[in-house]
């Protein structure tokens, strides 16, 4: 049924039909409608779970991770200092090969202090072998969180489903809810291989000596990179069911037949989508969205470049002293490609800087300058700056 | 494309406002988002949200610089500066003031139609809370939307006694101002 | 028909034993006598969520493992959370299994208190058990807020200007106790059946509830693995480890002690408190200090075991009542 919801509203409905049993949050902006969303649908019992209000991030991750482990479908979300503070938890999760779900409501990371969006903090846990969905609208946050729920428990990895904070999660629009039995036709019940039961009982997260420990790492490197099945499976099999996809692996709109090329990731899409209608004169534009950040999707990412003499890539966060993180990771991908494709790197609508229409021209007209640095911040007043700091 | 953006006040409902709005278009058929400007601001604090309102998908995340249309939800705002930034040339400002629009324009330089939504809410709902007759009174001026949409999307908030006092509100406000009065331009 | 002697009968019964032998504790070592006890205790239908620690480290060396009961162990300081999740999942499946989190003092005192302090502000019904063993062993015995005053460390060395940990052990049962929660209570892995006794109490309410036992570690405080018994019972008898009970924050039990020792036979026993010994004025007055810190326990408490016992009380001077025949 389609109806009026602000993102986070249908976020929290969407969760409450893959039916967590144990959901922790900690509340934190941008994050926070999702939680009380979530404790409204439980007050007015509409959801049956055990609703755990922790004291902190740290304890929202872990409880999850207790519950997953004890036989409970779980959930929990976050932002920023909220995915900092869970951040070793995050690593142990996906360590433990625990199937959850959180939302991450994508913000800055301080300081300086900023409550507003980019996405350096799911970024700054990249590496902890999670799987990361981006998501570019909200009908693509409510089907997302319903494939995550089946990815990760097919494949015991946990997916952070990464909402842009406020662009997504505070924006009131038109969403499809899936009804209960799409939900359950699609998602089967929580059953985890490893769940903590008496009548079995097992030791899970030991110690591990150096005699085995790179086994353990190549086992679950491995099982990200098979995960790439399932991700496009999920997608495929929930667009039978609800007649939409999320985009797959990355997405490509625009003139998939264009020379020139912008990548990005999350809500940004939308907008130079429309762009490109607005500035008509720019000539063909393949736009590419990556979906899915890890695991990292070489193959479909080259098939989604093939053809391009010029790249551009926006995201939302950097890796300062090098630069951008996803064109570091994308020209890697394309590395053989590289000599024949002119590649810039570009950070954008950082700590929440709007990102207009007409960041297509600019972005357009800086990438065809051939001599130009391999990666900016693009919007930087420097006029704001002390002369030192420029 | 309709782009409308709401000033008011943290407490105000502004969001609210932008939120109802988007609903009522929605209850239309028409395609509608609506959104704040995000901020950490208190009570009190200037705050902005923004609606489009379109008939095919709106794709586009980013805020609305030329606004069609203005709704202010406090007077005091217009003198603050800024607030009729990019109003495209021929745009309208519907201010919620007890002023009348000439003393507005003396004290402003802006052209503005005015709605006393203070004391209309109070009396209708005991408190000030002028949204849901701005929002009325923008529909009449505009013809935008008819009123029932704006009385449907409010039943997806509100039941009995304060849908009822807010529905009679939206119809005491929209008797307020010309009927189609921004089109005649 | 037999003239076995009923200790022998009582050995050849089956006993249930949630750590079984063969981990890698060091000889002597308290915390895993400790947890042994707790899991006989505490029976087959648990799970434990086992914060970072030694008892962690010692008992599941990959691909080993020395847990007969569910266990899970995730990070230092989140034991707290962990067993809130596993406790929030099996209320959710309709379980009567009981969860059991298991840490050490660092893990309890320090690093994991926040966790804890949730898990007991919420009441998940968990039976919490604090190994004490007074410092971070599984380091390399470095302080923690539970090293008593004075003790010397690997970060609070005695030596010329130091006389040892210049701050008193943190009161943790007091700190429990002021969540109101049913049951809270000191043990010391050398009165077992007093052990036993606790956790099968605490096991019996529904909510959460904590332990605290005492758990000499040789290499940490000095002594040989083949006296940790004698140690541990020295520190209830001098009334630096007072065994209490606590519900809803009051004072509802303590075990008496009818002959109490001087704080000296307790700290002589042990290197991490030889500079004490030394011809030092300074080391005089810190001694004074401790039996000083025991003289206020044994007032607080009303610890002084002068009046006569009735039949199934346990004191702090009965030793034959402890040991697993007793069980």
């Amino acid at each position: 049924m389609r109806d009026m919801l602000e993102g986070s509203q249908a976020i929290a409905r969407a969760v409450a039909l893959c039916r967590p049993q144990v959901v922790a949050a900690y509340p934190i902006t941008p994050q926070t409608h999702i939680v009380e969303n979530l404790s409204k649908l439980v007050a007015d019992g509409k959801l049956t779970t055990e609703l755990v209000s922790v004291e902190s991030e740290f304890s929202a991750a872990s409880v999850a991770l207790g519950a997953a482990a004890a036989g409970s479908r779980a959930y929990t979300a976050s932002s920023s200092q909220g995915i900092m503070l869970m951040s070793e938890v995050l690593f142990n999760i996906a360590g433990l090969r625990i199937p959850l779900v959180l939302t991450c409501a994508n913000r800055a990371i301080g300081a300086p202090l900023s409550i507003w969006n980019d996405q350096q903090d799911s970024m700054a846990v990249r590496d902890a072998g999670w799987i990361q969905l981006y998501c570019a609208d909200n009908q693509e946050a409510v089907d997302t969180t319903i494939q995550a729920y089946r990815i990760a428990e097919r494949c015991e990895i946990p997916v952070m489903v990464c909402v842009d904070g406020f662009v997504l999660t505070h924006t009131m629009e038109a969403i499809d809810l899936p009804t209960q039995e799409q939900v359950d036709g699609f998602l089967p019940p929580y059953r985890f291989n490893r769940a903590l039961d008496p009548r079995r009982p097992i030791s899970i997260g030991t110690l591990v000596a150096p005699e085995y420990f790179s086994e353990v790492r190549h086992a679950n490197h491995k099982a990200l990179e098979r995960a790439i099945d399932e991700i496009e499976a999920a997608d495929r099999d929930w667009a039978e069911v609800s007649g939409r996809s999320s985009g797959g692996l990355v997405e490509v709109l625009g003139d998939p037949e264009a020379r020139i090329g912008i990548l990005t990731l999350g809500s940004a899409t939308g907008t130079l989508l429309e762009a490109l209608d607005e500035y008509p004169d720019l000539g063909p534009v393949r736009l590419i969205r990556l979906r899915c950040f890890r695991p990292f999707p070489f193959e479909a990412l080259r098939r989604a470049c093939a053809g391009l003499e010029q790249l551009a890539i926006l995201e939302r966060a950097l890796s300062p002293g090098l630069g951008g993180i996803v064109g570091t990771e994308v020209r890697a991908a394309l590395a053989d490609l590289e000599g024949t494709l002119h590649i810039r790197d570009y950070a954008v609508g950082l700590g929440g800087r709007d990102i207009p229409l007409s960041t297509l021209p600019r972005v357009l007209e800086a990438l065809a300058v051939p001599e130009s640095e391999r990666f900016r911040i693009l919007d930087v007043n420097l006029e704001q700056l002390p002369e030192e700091d420029r | 494309m309709l782009e409308i953006r709401i000033h008011g006040r943290g407490g105000q409902g502004n969001v609210a406002a932008a939120y109802l709005l988007a609903g009522a278009a929605f209850e239309t058929g028409r395609h509608a988002q609506a959104f704040p400007n995000f901020g950490a601001e208190r009570r009190g604090a200037p705050v902005v949200a923004f609606v489009r309102i379109a008939d095919a998908p709106i794709r586009r995340r980013c805020q609305v610089l030329h606004p069609d249309w203005l709704i202010v939800q406090d007077d005091a705002l217009l003198t603050a500066g800024g607030v009729s930034a990019g109003l495209k040339p021929g745009g309208r400002i519907l201010v919620n003031s007890a002023r009348s629009a000439e003393a507005l324009h003396e004290r402003t330089g802006l052209e503005t139609t005015v709605l006393a939504a203070d004391s209309l809410s109070k009396q209708f709902l005991g408190r000030p809370m002028p949204n849901t007759a701005l929002l009325s009174a923008f529909l009449t001026l505009t013809g935008l939307l008819p009123r029932e949409a704006l009385i449907k999307a409010l039943a997806q908030r509100f039941k009995g006694d304060l849908l009822e006092k807010n529905s009679q509100l939206i119809e005491e406000a929209a008797r307020q101002v010309p009927e189609g009065g921004w089109n005649d331009a | 028909m037999s003239e076995q002697p009923i200790a022998d009968l009582r050995r050849h019964q089956p006993r249930f034993s949630g750590l079984e032998s063969g981990h890698r504790a060091c000889t002597g070592c308290g915390e895993a006598l400790g947890a042994r006890l707790v899991t006989e205790a505490a029976g087959p239908d648990v799970l434990v969520a086992n914060a970072t620690g030694c008892l962690e480290v010692f008992t599941t060396a990959w691909p080993q493992s020395s847990w007969r009961v569910p266990w899970l162990h995730s990070l230092f300081e989140n034991a707290g959370a962990i067993a809130s999740g596993m406790e929030a999942a099996l209320k959710a499946q309709g379980r009567p299994t009981k969860v059991l989190a298991f840490a050490g003092d660092g893990g309890t005192f320090d690093i994991g208190f926040q966790a804890l302090s949730g898990m007991l502000e919420r009441d998940h019904n968990v039976l919490y058990v604090c190994y004490d063993n007074e410092a971070y062993m599984n380091t390399g015995i470095q302080r923690s807020s539970s090293t008593p005053h004075a003790a010397t460390t690997t970060t609070s060395p005695a030596g010329k200007a130091r006389m040892g940990k210049r701050h008193l052990k943190k009161d943790i049962v007091s700190i429990i106790a002021a969540h109101h929660v049913a049951y809270a209570a000191t043990a010391s892995v050398a009165y077992p059946s007093d052990l036993r006794k606790k956790v099968r109490r605490a096991m019996a309410v529904e909510g959460a509830t904590f332990l605290q036992v005492h758990s000499p570690c040789p290499l940490g405080w000095g002594h040989d693995g083949a006296v940790s018994i004698e140690v541990a019972r020295l520190a209830v008898q001098t009334g630096l480890f007072p065994l209490v009970e606590l519900e809803r924050g009051s004072l509802t039990g303590v075990m008496p002690i009818r002959e109490v020792r001087p704080v000296r036979d307790y700290l002589r026993a042990q290197k991490r408190f030889v500079h004490l010994f030394a011809d030092d004025p300074r080391a005089r007055e810190e001694l004074d200090h401790i039996q000083a810190l025991a003289d206020h326990n044994i007032e607080r408490y009303g610890l002084r075991g002068d009046r006569p016992d009735a039949l199934d009380s346990e004191g702090a001077d009965t030793v034959r009542r402890g040991g697993a025949r007793w069980a």
